[in-house]
């Protein structure tokens, strides 16, 4: 591993087998420790103790569609701010940038610009509105 | 120790892909899909592209496939299979895709036999951080990143179409 | 890599990974006494002095009781569930820095575990995934309460992510990193200070990156005033109604685990992480601050679970997306153009 820093990520794999180990015993301590006499009341899907009515396997509002997928595409273009955040003072202060300067901060803009159109659409449109 | 990891990490990541094509009950595949997202990213990281290996946690493993289990919930509909129709042309299309798939896979492993690692020095710009990148994206690449802006753009907009076909205002 | 380093690297986690646990038993002890102090009741006092002994007996009693699977339940996601929601809230923990650097046995030990260069999207990219935990629990239980409860939930929480990540490029914009250890010690006294006194801690940089990080955060964490995936008065429990025994405790600890990272965050980020007077001369200090900064900001927390009636449904979306992204938006662009001209 040739590369200063690269085996710095070696401890999540080291933290994720320890809680993946903490897991599975907690889970096995629940099955296994605690008493276990199942009646067919107690099995039965929680309603406040009146008998279940119909299923809960009933479609969703769409509603919870439209949040993930502008959840999506706002969540990329966050990931495009990340680079251009960390690079942008060093670039401003750096000689070896400083003709690419506005080439930064503009390119940014009209990205920005754009996701703001973007969720002025859909402001309009009547999306964000929980209660449509 | 490297090559280890990485064939114990190959191994998963291709296990659960086959998971994916496997599980009949698409709640199963989709979650099958984040362990191959997730063996994916640590490729990545020993690629040393490090910001993608991030990158390929944060948008894939926590919010396209968050949107595929949306769905598979909100269609909630596992126990009645969801009826395919059979077309049976495309069965006989489909083979001589794969093997062209494959051919391709053989040939890109036949040219590419040995990928020089980027060697770095200590105190250098290092490939795949997140300065590279944020770099490379305002300078090599700034018209495919605007292009990607205004992608992103059509995308919200297609969304809220699909979505509002049915007796909306 | 030495075997020395992997050493170093398994103690330290198994240290703090010890040092969590007994905090999250022990925030449960301290959040019904800050409960009981702000409604004027007692809050639990009976077991041991002070009641200090009270997460002992709630562990305890978390593992003998009974472990119910219901009938409807698909078992295997039932079962999956609850290590979905702790294991991501467990791995953060990795790369928040706790300290500076002390000498113990002889040799300089750093107090953070690991540091890499894209630290913060890891704690993000975990963060994001712990959604799925709350997700599975709440489709898996076949129960019309926590289907609804898991998909608020999941909502809430993905839509809160947003501003969550974009208050933090304002952060970025100003420490130039996404390497929590070096965000840390640009806020430090090496950087020197404005008027002579005033710390150069990104909050006095950032104020409103600070409101939107904080009112996200809270969000996150599912804490009133947002706690609409657990509204005990519609929802019962939300999408852990069905869960009992350990695997109900999984959930409660992941949320306190969260906690813990939210306000850790916010220390490292807007409040100069571990920095503080006198830590030349004596490092342990700046475990004290981190530690002692980090409470200040659970008991907040605290408070105002406490003091704050519940958001409706709409109104906590039409914040999320209407408010707090916009801003943190425009906060950006500010903080950008600022940059631009001061350097």
């Amino acid at each position: 591993m040739d590369q200063p820093g690269i085996t710095n990520y070696i401890p999540i794999l080291i933290i994720f087998a320890l809680a993946v180990v903490f897991a599975t015993a907690m889970i096995a301590m629940s099955r296994f420790m605690g008493r276990n006499r199942p009646t067919r009341e107690k099995l039965a899907p929680y309603e406040c103790g009146v008998e279940p009515v119909g299923t809960a396997r009933e479609r969703q509002s769409v509603k919870f569609y439209l949040v993930a997928i502008l959840f999506l595409l706002f969540d990329v273009e966050v990931v495009f701010l990340l680079p251009w955040a960390v690079v942008f003072r060093k670039v401003l202060t750096s000689p070896e940038y400083q003709h690419l300067k506005f080439v930064f901060y503009g390119g940014m803009m009209v990205f920005l610009f754009l996701l703001v159109v973007g969720l002025i659409y859909e402001w309009r449109k009547g999306i964000l509105d929980w209660n449509r | 120790m490297e090559k280890a990891l990485f064939i114990i990490i190959a191994v998963i990541a291709v296990a659960a892909a086959l998971n994916v094509l496997i599980q009949r009950n698409p709640l199963y595949s989709a979650l099958s899909l984040i362990g191959t997202m997730a063996a994916l990213s640590v490729l990545y990281v020993m690629l040393r592209a490090q910001f993608i290996a991030a990158v390929q946690i944060v948008v894939y493993a926590g919010a396209i496939l968050v949107l595929f289990i949306f769905v598979i919930m909100l269609l909630n509909a596992p126990k009645q299979q969801l009826q395919i129709d059979k077309q049976k042309g495309l069965r006989y299309l489909a083979i001589p895709l794969a093997g062209l798939l494959l051919a391709e896979a053989f040939y890109v492993v036949w040219r590419v036999q040995d990928i020089a690692m980027p060697v770095v020095k200590e105190g250098e710009e290092a490939v795949g951080t997140t300065w590279s990148v944020g770099v490379a994206l305002f300078t090599h690449y700034l018209l495919p990143f605007q292009v990607a802006g205004v992608l992103l753009l059509m995308a919200l907009i297609g969304a809220v179409v699909l979505a509002r076909r049915e007796g909306d205002k | 890599m030495t075997t020395d380093q992997l050493l170093e690297w398994t103690i330290k986690i198994g240290v703090i990974f010890f040092i969590l646990l007994t905090t999250v038993a022990y925030l449960s002890y301290v959040e019904r006494r800050v409960a009981g102090w702000i409604q004027l009741r007692v809050g639990p006092n009976r077991v041991g002095p002070f009641g200090l002994l009270q997460p002992l007996a709630d562990g305890l009693k978390f593992i003998f009781k009974e472990d119910i699977i219901p009938r409807e339940a698909s078992k295997w996601l039932y079962l999956i569930a609850p290590a979905a929601a702790i294991i991501p809230a467990l791995m953060s923990f990795i790369v928040i820095p706790f300290g500076s650097s002390v000498t113990l046995f002889g040799r300089e030990i750093t107090l953070h575990v690991t540091r890499f260069d894209v630290a913060l999207l890891y704690i993000l990219g975990v963060g994001s995934v712990g959604v799925y935990g709350v997700m599975l629990a709440g489709w898996s239980s076949n129960n019309k309460y926590s289907l609804l409860g898991g998909l608020r939930s999941s909502a809430q929480m993905i839509s809160y992510e947003l501003s969550l990540g974009a208050s933090i490029v304002g952060v970025l914009l100003v420490a130039g990193s996404l390497d929590l250890v070096t965000i840390v010690e640009a806020q430090g006294a090496t950087s020197g200070y404005w008027l002579g006194f005033i710390p150069k801690w990104n909050i006095f940089l950032q104020p409103i990156g600070f409101i939107i990080f904080f009112l996200s955060a809270m969000a996150e964490t599912n804490r009133v005033p947002f706690d609409l995936p657990e509204a005990e008065a519609e929802l019962v429990a939300g999408y852990f109604t069905e869960y009992s025994s350990m695997k109900f405790a999984m959930f409660f600890m992941s949320e306190y685990f969260h906690l813990i990272t939210v306000t850790s965050m916010a220390t490292t980020l807007y409040f100069g992480g571990w920095n503080g007077p006198f830590i030349a001369e004596y490092p342990f200090l700046s475990l004290v601050y981190f530690v002692l900064k980090v409470f200040i900001f659970i008991f907040i927390f605290m408070w105002i679970r406490f003091t704050m009636p519940r958001f409706r449904y709409d109104q906590l979306m039409a914040l999320g997306w209407k408010v707090l992204l916009p801003a943190s938006i425009l906060n950006l662009i500010v903080t950008a153009t600022v940059i631009l001209f001061v350097n």
